[in-house]
């Protein structure tokens, strides 16, 4: 009795879609504090940890949107827009916490438009959301003339990006929208219709789900975290630079199915994705540590991300196999 | 008058068009209470298209439908499936990489409380509840949390005739539940149904194949290129007379 259970327990760790991300995640930390102990400095991880959220809260929202089965790949171009139309709606002399809810509405604006059309004209949402990226980011361009408004002076940054000895509060607001959309996904009706919604739409609509509201709500959020992400980042740095979030799409997807959250919808974790933003700045980081030359951080994130894929396909493979 | 109360449901004189093809030319069809109904034809008969208007799918082109002696006309599956009429499509009925238990509950989860609009799961309730659905046809399935995906393509059905009775189904209609099954595996989709009928839930069953529907069956109708052209009680016929039927042009 006692092995069996054992080995019941191994195998449900195996099992699980989280697990080959934390590996690669202990292999990444291990590697670089052999290679530069200062990796682990508390300086460096207070680095690593202000820049994580930025990234992590804009693959939370791509790891829902992918759970119900769409794509969003405009999120780099949200996050430079929303911060953008902020600073703009201060310069007209709005109040700075309106400019700010202004701005996150139209992030989630921008989302249910990209759902509208997707969902309308029944278009692959790669094709729609990757038009809005380059839309979006052209909007940038077209609204500063390529030169940045001036950050406002005054702005509440401390709600955001305030410093809690080598904390920023930015990681608290990760943490939070983390806890509530895992208990949303996974505690939830709604989340029950999202992982249907990806899974297997045909039966969730027989099964009297409605499945364009499921995605149209998921692609508003997944906008609207982007927004919100890019507000963060303006805050932090004190500056609307056009160039903002540019790759950041591909940095997102990529924590998204590093961390176990299939391209094809129906089955993902947002713990995952949270291990796979933390291996990727982590990453980052750490060739910095090491002096290696900064084009060497997207040869690794690539490499990151199929061997992260292979990985969780090979070990669940095997994991099956051990059934008792 | 006295006819009337026996049937659960009767669809009289329905047609069926789409784009130039009669589908349907005016079938009647109905299913008595308790009923175990084989509705066999071959490929392209119109099979899955008059159950598809039983249920919601479509509405028909002419003709009408009587539920439980009401006149009815279905905007959606979802208001079919709220009278009761549940129907089973071997590759719609489940999403594979969810488990049991989410899949048996898919649309109808039971919760909690409301928490600004959504539902929260009452996940220990909904264990429980899985575990007496499967068994009350019969199903003994180690987990209500393993994935639909592990399970053989019988005990899906099964999973979903358990859904099925679980919501208090009337008519359970299923499409073609023994394609691709094993003989052994065909045996525990009949004994699902037979288990439906004990209590007391009608059902149609579907095939192309008189042989899977035969052991089972009430009553068998065949239809042939959109048209009935026979409707026995199992007990007034026998293979022979419904497969030279089958055969004829
Ligand atoms: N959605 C549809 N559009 C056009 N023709 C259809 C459609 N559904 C069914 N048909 C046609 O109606 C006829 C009956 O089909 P169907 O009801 O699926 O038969 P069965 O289930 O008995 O195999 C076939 O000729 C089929 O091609
Ligand atoms: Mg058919």
């Amino acid at each position: 009795m006692e092995r069996s259970s054992w080995a019941f327990n191994w195998r449900r760790v195996l099992l699980l879609r989280e697990t080959s991300s934390l590996i690669m995640l202990f292999v990444v930390i291990i590697v670089f504090f052999s290679i530069a102990p200062l990796f682990l400095s508390k300086e460096n991880v207070g680095v690593v940890l202000e820049i994580i959220p930025e990234l992590g809260i804009v693959a939370l929202g791509v790891t829902m949107l992918m759970i119900t089965g769409e794509f969003d790949l405009s999120v780099g171009s949200v996050f430079a827009f929303c911060p953008i139309m902020m600073a703009l709606f201060m310069d007209w002399g709005m109040n700075s916490v309106l400019a700010v809810l202004c701005a996150l509405v139209i992030g989630a604006g921008l989302g249910a438009l990209n759902g509208f059309i997707t969902l309308t004209f029944g278009i692959p949402s790669f094709i729609t959301t990757l038009g809005a990226m380059l839309i979006w980011r052209g909007g940038v361009l077209l609204l500063t003339g390529g030169w940045p408004p001036p950050f406002p002076v005054g702005m509440f940054t401390g709600a955001l990006v305030g410093k809690i000895g080598i904390l920023r509060v930015s990681l608290f607001w990760f943490g939070i929208i983390t806890l509530i959309l895992w208990f949303i996904l996974e505690r939830t009706d709604f989340g029950n219709w999202m992982f249907a919604s990806g899974g297997n739409q045909i039966a969730a609509r027989a099964m009297g789900i409605d499945v364009r509201r499921v995605k149209l709500a998921n692609f508003m959020l997944c906008s609207l975290l982007a927004g919100f992400s890019g507000v963060i980042q303006s805050f932090r740095l004190e500056t609307t630079l056009p160039s903002m979030g540019n790759g950041l799409e591909m940095e997102a997807i990529a924590a998204t199915v590093i961390g176990g959250t299939a391209l094809s919808g129906g089955v993902g974790t947002l713990i995952g994705t949270v291990v796979g933003s933390f291996l990727i700045r982590m990453i980052d980081n750490g060739l910095i540590m090491a002096r290696a030359p900064s084009y060497w951080f997207r040869v690794f994130i690539g490499i990151a991300t199929i061997l992260a894929v292979i990985l969780n396909t090979f070990v669940r493979e095997r994991a099956k196999k051990l059934r008792c | 008058m006295e006819e009337r109360n026996e049937y659960l449901v009767e669809m009289v004189n329905i047609h069926k068009w789409f784009a130039g093809v009669c589908a349907l030319k005016g079938v009647n069809f109905a299913v008595r209470y308790g009923e175990i109904v084989g509705l066999v034809g071959d490929n392209g008969a119109g099979k899955s298209t008059l159950i598809k208007i039983l249920s919601g799918f479509y509405p028909p082109d002419t003709g009408k439908i009587i539920f439980e002696g009401k006149e009815r006309h279905f905007a959606s599956p979802r208001e079919a499936r709220e009278l009761g009429i549940e129907t089973i499509y071997q590759e719609a009925a489940m999403v594979p990489k969810m488990s049991i238990m989410r899949n048996i509950f898919m649309g109808r989860e039971l919760s909690r409380t409301k928490i600004a609009s959504l539902g929260y799961l009452d996940i220990a309730r909904m264990e429980v509840e899985s575990m007496k659905a499967l068994e009350s046809v019969g199903l003994r399935l180690r987990s209500p949390h393993a994935l639909v995906d592990e399970l053989s393509g019988g005990q899906r059905q099964g999973v979903a005739i358990a859904r099925a009775m679980y919501f208090k189904s009337k008519l359970v209609i299923l499409d073609e539940p023994t394609n691709n099954l094993s003989v052994k595996e065909s045996e525990k989709v009949l004994e699902f149904i037979r288990e439906l009928k004990k209590q007391g839930i009608s059902s149609v069953f579907i095939s192309h194949n008189l042989y899977h529907v035969y052991p089972v069956a009430d009553r068998i109708v065949v239809l042939s290129h959109g048209e009935k052209i026979g409707d026995y009680l199992k007990e007034e016929t026998s293979v022979e007379e419904i497969t030279k039927l089958m055969v004829l042009p």
